[in-house]
């Protein structure tokens, strides 16, 4: 039973033959687009490498990536092949293509489909990423003298600026780690004695925070340290203060960033893969009708086209049988060595 | 004696009419990009209006956008001329707009190098505004509750984040204005009371900076107050710190921007006059040569030339017409002189 058949007279066919070289042009455009997508993306998210702790999430880029290419080739052979169509000689050339051809043009359109759904699933993975990246750049603020991180400083300054951002979670987070360095303290101060002395670790903890948390919208100059002690500033209110620093945490305006790319990329996929896809539906239904015309003498008559010769169930039947005794005969065998 | 003769067979002749018509079409894309890079300049000198004091170096981008347009007006004009000029019926009535032609082409030429030359001449008064308007913003940055001025704070702060910079020839300036509001001081405390005092307008003086003058490449969080009391923190010497805050004044930072986009903008508006300055040549070389094509012998040889005499005999053939010009009107005047004399002296004498 014939999957969604129509007929075609010689017109259509022509028609049909004329509209696929359009469309696969234009496919092939929007593969270059995608590939284009997909470049953009991770030249984004390797910007803000050193605040991420794996690079899980570039599995989004490199689907786009690999996806754009491959349509470039998917959708030349399918403009070739549709040159060919009209001429009933040179069509049959194509036959032995057709099946891996299709096999790995379903492949490569799912996989468009796929990068779309990652990117919303990976939401957590990179938020979770972001956490220990920012938690450990936060960490590391105050080692501008050790190699390898004595660039911390300055990456996460610039970040709390660009992203007018403050901290991990909020501007809490450096009130627990000691983002001044000890070779700026004066360890002879009464001040600097009690604080080290008053945690387990000997840490300068203090409640302040760096100048790149100040926010310039503030009315009033920036405090930056003794946030929680109302009396040591003039007219100030830690609780209802909003405008002084940043209230953002870095974490959230990262992920709201990221998403809302992923989001327009995503979009632009999902229209890439419609056009792909009736690319393909297009392409088999040319494919099946110039069949039908192979060894008739007459090649105007009409002919019928269709998608799948027999219905949905039994064309998997049909790939997942081979499969099945395959694995069945291995069972048998191994059940005979036993015996 | 012609000026720079030169010989046109026909297939010359054909081959100046193809590549003038591509030549015009080029200096039409040319009028576009000069255009567009009059409006560029101009929405750059916009986002820092507020930090200049007048709109004199406007003139450059105005000039620009103008002598644009006109470009890409007269170079369409050339290309229809020049598809018109193989054919001999259809090309005479465009003879008599080709002088005032070859004029505005001149003069977008004159007017092009003299945005060029402006664009350096005007980097004083560039300058001088910046230095007022400055200065005024450093003034009114604590001002946050004055309407018309509560957003200079966020102004100065972005202005000095986003170019690097500090101050208006340097961080120094911030010592010499107030820039914390009177609501933020307590005047309780015997601190604010001294500085007060200490100065004859009554001004809450400190040797501090906003948090935006902070240089983020410092390897030691930012130090705002107390800059020049070494004692006032660790391990600091004023004299030889250098990455703590931004060195360069925001006067310097923003003229060093704008002169930069000048200098990249010049080459590109020089090409556009010598791209015009041969569409001008082309065009008379064609004029020239299709006026001496010999009516009877259309194919035959023409010769083609910049100007009909050399160029001293030229100037002095304009002068001859000015003169007469003028004269015309003197002789007009002596002879009803004359005549109201004339008739006078018949009268008298009657």
């Amino acid at each position: 039973m014939v999957l969604m058949k129509m007929k075609f007279p010689f017109e259509k066919r022509v028609k049909l033959a004329q509209g696929l070289w359009l469309l696969s042009w234009m496919a092939t455009l929007a593969g270059a687009f995608t590939f284009t997508l997909g470049c953009f993306l991770k030249t984004e998210l390797r910007r803000r490498a050193e605040v991420m702790d794996n690079t899980e999430i570039h599995a989004v880029p490199n689907t786009l990536m690999i996806v754009g290419l491959a349509s470039l080739g998917i959708n030349y052979f399918a403009g070739r092949m549709c040159q060919d169509a009209l001429d009933a000689g040179r069509f049959p050339r194509w036959k032995t293509f057709m099946q891996p051809y299709w096999g790995v043009s379903l492949l490569f359109t799912l996989l468009m489909l796929m990068a779309v759904i990652m990117s919303y699933a990976m939401k957590g993975n990179l938020e979770s990423s972001l956490k220990i990246g920012l938690k450990n750049g936060i960490r590391f603020y105050k080692d501008t003298d050790t190699p390898g991180r004595c660039f911390q400083k300055q990456t996460i300054d610039r970040l709390q600026m660009e992203f007018r951002c403050c901290g991990n979670t909020d501007f809490k987070d450096w009130f627990e780690v000691q983002w001044i360095s000890n070779r700026y303290l004066d360890f002879s101060s009464k001040e600097v004695k009690d604080r080290v002395k008053s945690n387990v670790d000997g840490r300068y903890l203090f409640d302040g925070v760096p100048f790149s948390c100040c926010n310039p919208s503030s009315p009033r100059p920036c405090i930056q340290d003794r946030l929680t002690n109302n009396s040591a500033h003039y007219s100030y209110e830690h609780q209802t203060e909003e405008l002084n620093i940043y209230i953002r945490g870095c974490r959230e305006a990262l992920v709201n960033y990221y998403m809302g790319l992923m989001n327009t990329i995503g979009a632009g996929v999902l229209s890439v893969f419609l056009l792909q896809s009736s690319v393909l539906v297009s392409l088999r239904y040319l494919q099946t009708t110039m069949e039908a015309l192979a060894g008739q003498e007459n090649t105007e008559i009409e002919t019928e086209g269709y998608l799948l010769e027999k219905g949905v169930k039994e064309t998997i039947m049909e790939y997942v049988t081979p499969v099945l005794v395959f694995l069945q005969l291995n069972q048998v065998g191994s059940e005979d060595t036993e015996a | 004696m012609a000026l720079l003769k030169l010989q046109f067979p026909l297939q010359r002749r054909v081959r100046l009419a193809q590549g003038l018509w591509l030549l015009s079409w080029l200096a039409v894309l040319a009028g576009a990009f000069t255009f567009s890079l009059g409006v560029y300049l101009k929405t750059e000198l916009l986002r820092r209006a507020e930090v200049m004091d007048n709109t004199e170096i406007h003139v450059v981008p105005n000039i620009l956008m103008l002598v644009g347009l006109v470009t890409m007006g007269i170079n369409l004009f050339a290309g229809r001329v020049c598809q018109d000029s193989l054919d001999s019926a259809r090309f005479p009535p465009w003879k008599p707009f080709l002088l005032p032609w070859y004029g505005l082409a001149w003069m977008v030429c004159v007017w092009l190098l003299s945005a060029v030359v402006l664009s350096y001449a005007l980097q004083g008064h560039l300058e001088e505004s910046l230095k007022v308007g400055l200065r005024n913003g450093i003034r009114f940055y604590r001002d946050t509750d004055v309407p018309g001025r509560c957003f200079q704070k966020e102004t100065i702060d972005r202005l000095q984040m986003e170019l690097r910079c500090c101050g208006n020839t340097n961080y120094r300036d911030w010592f010499e204005v107030q820039w914390i509001s009177n609501r933020y001081l307590d005047f309780t405390s015997k601190e604010v009371k001294d500085r007060v005092r200490s100065n004859v307008d009554g001004r809450y003086l400190m040797d501090g900076v906003p948090f935006s003058c902070c240089n983020p490449g410092s390897p030691r969080p930012c130090l705002q107050n107390h800059l020049t009391d070494n004692t006032a923190h660790y391990n600091y010497e004023h004299q030889s710190e250098e990455l703590n805050l931004y060195n360069r004044g925001c006067r310097q930072a923003l003229v060093d921007y704008y002169m930069g986009l000048m200098n990249t903008i010049g080459p590109g508006i020089l090409s556009v006059i010598s791209l015009q300055m041969s569409v001008l040549v082309s065009l008379r070389y064609l004029q020239t040569s299709l006026d001496g094509v010999d009516p009877e012998n259309p194919e035959a040889d023409s010769e083609g030339y910049i100007l009909a005499k050399g160029v001293k005999e030229t100037m002095m053939d304009v002068k001859n017409i000015m003169f007469k010009l003028l004269q015309f009107g003197q002789v007009e005047a002596g002879d009803e002189a004359e005549a109201g004399a004339d008739g006078e002296k018949a009268a008298t004498s009657s």
